[in-house]
């Protein structure tokens, strides 16, 4: 009982281990791009989230209209690069899908 | 079924090594299978020991004394809920559900940014992987928890009384959750310096993981503190304990980690001390982990006769070692991207705070650790007690409180002194009018440190009440909605900020609490005989009669006590009737034979139960130790043991039992009145529930993950 019940153990973490290794090229996910592209997206996330808390310091009072503009200028310019980065990332992992699929 | 739980625990082993390998193979060769594969090796890990915990815990339920551990942890006598929570009361089965944890709060890490950062999530699944061999390497060569023994005992000598108190059956699992969770950010961390990506993108990425981990941690050491004021019956909740302190050490560095990693996600700065706190929090995690196991410092929480100290050690001096030279070979990439751009901001607010939360893990490290380094240098072993933690860590604390409620009201990179003096002059205000209070009513005069903390957290309480305050005005100006509905929606838009703001407010209430606790506490300990009174403060607390119990199935703690002997005490103030406590001391089973069959029965270690009238404004708190030896129950013990047979022993107790309550000897009493403990617990739980708010991921957080799941999948089926 013991042995077969511990060789189901191993054999379903086998299976679970490997089951990257067994996959065909052609399933694999597109990794290098999706994860590019996501990590701009959490990049841009947090910048608007900069902005908003930025909005949020002006409103409770915590910052100059002077400072805010300033403050605000710069969030929105680095979010800028954010999004230029991100739709570059975007196309060059689009044009890569193309190339393969043709 | 042993044999099942050795065997699990080897393919573990062999997991670790093999998802390590691969993770390391395809980062660095660029074959991603093998970095998934890697990934998928600690989801099967977490699936082997949930076998593994499974037999265990079936072990202890079924009360099959075969297992070593059950038999030396548990017995037929121990209540069930404590038999499950009696797994992890040994040295084996606390290792084993450290693994069993790690892995599982390592499966949940790496499946949710198994789509970000692969290049550091693969090392950190490596050196994950890494960490759970070594602790499953402990059980297969130093602790199995499997082990098994013959002939088979009929009995188990039971858990430790002590542990049996509801609260300890959730006090470690909380504890080695905080403790598994705060060496994922290590992982990561490490990860990044080793993969060169020390931009922000990897403190976005485990920011949730450190919070997750400093809440258990957090929730641990309070229900650590709870279990030591309602159980161990000298009525205090912190006593500077090696192994408390060992908790509250990695806490303190990640408390500051927290607070400076919002440096580096907004301005790119401090990264070197951010990957400093995170490895010096994750190295003090397992120096916790060393003290309790390693047997090298006196402390109640610890294993007795624990042997684990050098493979802790090397464990301890390899991860110093890499963490120094992966922080100094990566310095040139560690610059900061900005420097200060005034002293009136909240960086400096946050570095301020920063270097006292390190300078108190610092005070504590050195209070803990001298003596060992008292005998190093001297060769005498000498220890440093309450007072001398009391003389530095009380100024840091208030100087904590008071950045804690600067924090919240202060701009990031600069505040004008106009806004600066708009912004305090509230909490300012409250501040000045508690201190007056304070000097107007007295208590300042008995207690300066007590009233300044009243005074700061009143300041804390006022600065972010205003930040309350004005945010609701701020969303109801642009969504006219009614007050609750803008404070509701505006904690969901800002879960991270106001979760925080929740969190100060929570941790001044705590300090109010312990502040008042310590400070104006009124304690007596006198031996009574029913009938007889005493005042303690304002309360007359008068011994009306005695109370017994005989047999586990009657003991009315259900902690599984063959005889409970207590007290009936009636509380009151001014004449006025206010509570009728019932504090006992429960004598338990030993498997010691030379006590005889009656005096077994009861041999144990005895435990003190103690009763507590809790209330907003203060806590009676009463604890008795009925004197056992005293020579007329004495002699009942002694002719038992002579003339009843082991089956029949429990009449002796029975009438031992009638004996104390007829002629009760006089009883050895411990009360105390506190006042406002209550608000350390209530403290603790706002704590709690501010850091589950700034963990819930936000509706935009969930709406990009799904958008970003959507976008992936759309890449997938092109690229097929």
């Amino acid at each position: 009982m013991v042995v077969v019940l511990a060789f189901l153990v191993l054999l379903v973490v086998v299976v679970v281990v490997t089951a990257p290794l067994r996959r065909r090229d052609g399933e694999r996910p597109p990794e290098h791009h999706a994860e590019r592209v996501a990590d701009l997206e959490a990049a841009r996330e947090a910048k608007y989230h900069e902005i908003r808390d930025a909005e949020l310091d002006l409103r409770t009072g915590k910052l100059q209209e002077r400072d805010f503009d300033e403050l605000n200028t710069s969030l929105r310019a680095e979010a800028l690069a954010i999004l230029t980065k991100l739709e570059a990332a975007r196309a060059e992992g689009a044009e890569e899908a193309t190339t393969r699929g043709a | 079924m042993a044999s099942l739980g050795f065997v699990c625990l080897l393919i573990a082993f062999v997991l670790c090594f093999y998802g390590a390998g691969a993770a390391i193979y395809g980062v660095r060769t660029g074959r991603m299978q093998y970095v998934e594969s890697g990934r998928r090796s600690v989801y099967a890990l977490a699936g082997v020991l949930t076998v593994c915990f499974a037999v265990l815990e079936v072990a202890f339920v079924r009360n099959d004394f075969l297992f070593n551990t059950v038999a030396e942890t548990s017995s037929r006598t121990t209540p069930l809920a404590y038999r499950l929570a009696a797994v992890w009361s040994s040295q084996e089965g606390s290792l084993l559900l450290w693994a069993w944890l790690m892995s599982i709060w390592s499966s949940l890490a790496l499946f949710l940014v198994r789509r970000r950062i692969r290049e550091v999530a693969a090392w950190a699944t490596a050196i994950l992987l890494g960490f759970a061999a070594f602790f499953i390497g402990l059980m297969l060569f130093y602790a199995d928890p499997f082990t098994t023994r013959r002939p088979l005992p009929v009995e188990g000598a039971g858990l430790d009384p002590l542990l049996r108190f509801p609260t300890m059956m959730i006090h470690p699992p909380m504890l080695y959750s905080g403790y598994t969770i705060s060496v994922i950010p290590l992982a990561f961390a490490m990860g990044a310096l080793i993969s060169r990506r020390v931009d922000a993108e990897w403190v976005r990425t485990i920011r949730r993981f450190s919070l997750a981990g400093w809440m258990f941690l957090g929730a641990g050491i309070l229900l650590g503190a709870r279990w030591s004021y309602s159980e161990l019956g000298w009525g205090g909740y912190w006593g500077w304990d090696a192994v408390e302190n060992a908790s509250l050490m990695p806490w303190l560095t990640a408390t500051a980690f927290l607070h400076s990693l919002m440096l580096q996600e907004k301005r790119g700065m401090l990264k070197v001390w951010n990957f400093s706190l995170v490895l010096a929090t994750g190295v003090l995690t397992i120096m916790g982990t060393f003290l309790v196991r390693s047997g090298i410092l006196n402390s109640i929480h610890a294993f007795g006769g624990a042997t684990l100290g050098v493979p802790f050690v090397t464990l301890i001096g390899v991860l110093i070692v890499a963490s120094i030279y992966l922080v100094v070979s990566r310095l040139p990439l560690l610059r900061s991207e900005h420097r200060l751009d005034s002293l009136f901001s909240r960086e400096s607010v946050f570095l301020a705070n920063n270097i006292v939360l390190v300078a108190l893990a610092f005070v504590i490290f050195w209070g803990t650790y001298f003596p060992l380094i008292s005998r190093a240098v001297t060769g005498q072993e000498s220890a440093v007690g309450p007072p001398w933690f009391d003389r530095y860590t009380v100024p840091l604390a208030l100087l904590l409180v008071l950045l804690s409620g600067i924090g919240p009201v202060i701009a990031w990179r600069r505040t004008t002194l106009g806004d600066l003096r708009r912004n305090l002059a509230f909490p300012c205000g409250a501040l000045i009018v508690t201190l007056a209070a304070m000097f107007a009513t007295g208590i300042a005069a008995s207690s300066i440190t007590a009233a300044v903390m009243f005074s700061l957290a009143a300041f804390v309480l006022a600065s972010v009440g205003q930040e309350f305050y004005r945010g609701v005005k701020a969303r109801r100006a642009v969504s006219h909605e009614p007050p609750p509905r803008a404070l509701f929606a505006l904690v969901q838009r800002n879960r991270r900020r106001y979760g925080g703001y929740i969190v100060h407010v929570g941790i001044a209430a705590l300090f109010i609490g312990v502040a008042a606790s310590s400070s104006f506490q009124h304690a007596s300990e006198l031996t009574l005989t029913p009938g007889h009174s005493t005042k303690v403060g304002a309360y007359r607390l008068t011994y009306v009669k005695p109370t017994a119990t005989v047999t586990p199935r009657y003991d009315t703690a259900h902690t599984g006590s063959t005889l409970n002997l207590g007290a009936v005490v009636a509380v009151s103030k001014e004449g006025h009737h206010v509570a009728t406590l019932y504090p006992s001391e429960g004598y338990y089973a030993s498997d010691e034979s030379t006590q005889g069959t009656v005096g077994a029965l009861i041999g144990g270690q005895p435990v003190s139960h103690v009763a507590i009238d809790g209330g907003i404004t203060r806590d009676v708190w009463t604890a008795i130790a009925p004197d056992i030896e005293a020579p007329a129950l004495k002699r009942i013990v002694k002719i038992g043991n002579r003339t009843l047979a082991p089956g029949d022993a429990v009449v002796a107790i029975a009438y031992l039992a009638r004996a104390y309550l007829h002629h009760p000897p006089p009883a050895q009493f411990h009360f105390i009145v506190s006042p406002l403990v209550l608000w350390i617990w209530i403290g603790g739980l706002i704590v709690v529930f501010g850091a589950a708010i700034a963990i819930w991921p936000s509706p935009h957080a969930v709406r990009r993950t799904v958008v970003a799941r959507v976008r992936s999948r759309q890449l997938g089926t092109a690229n097929a």
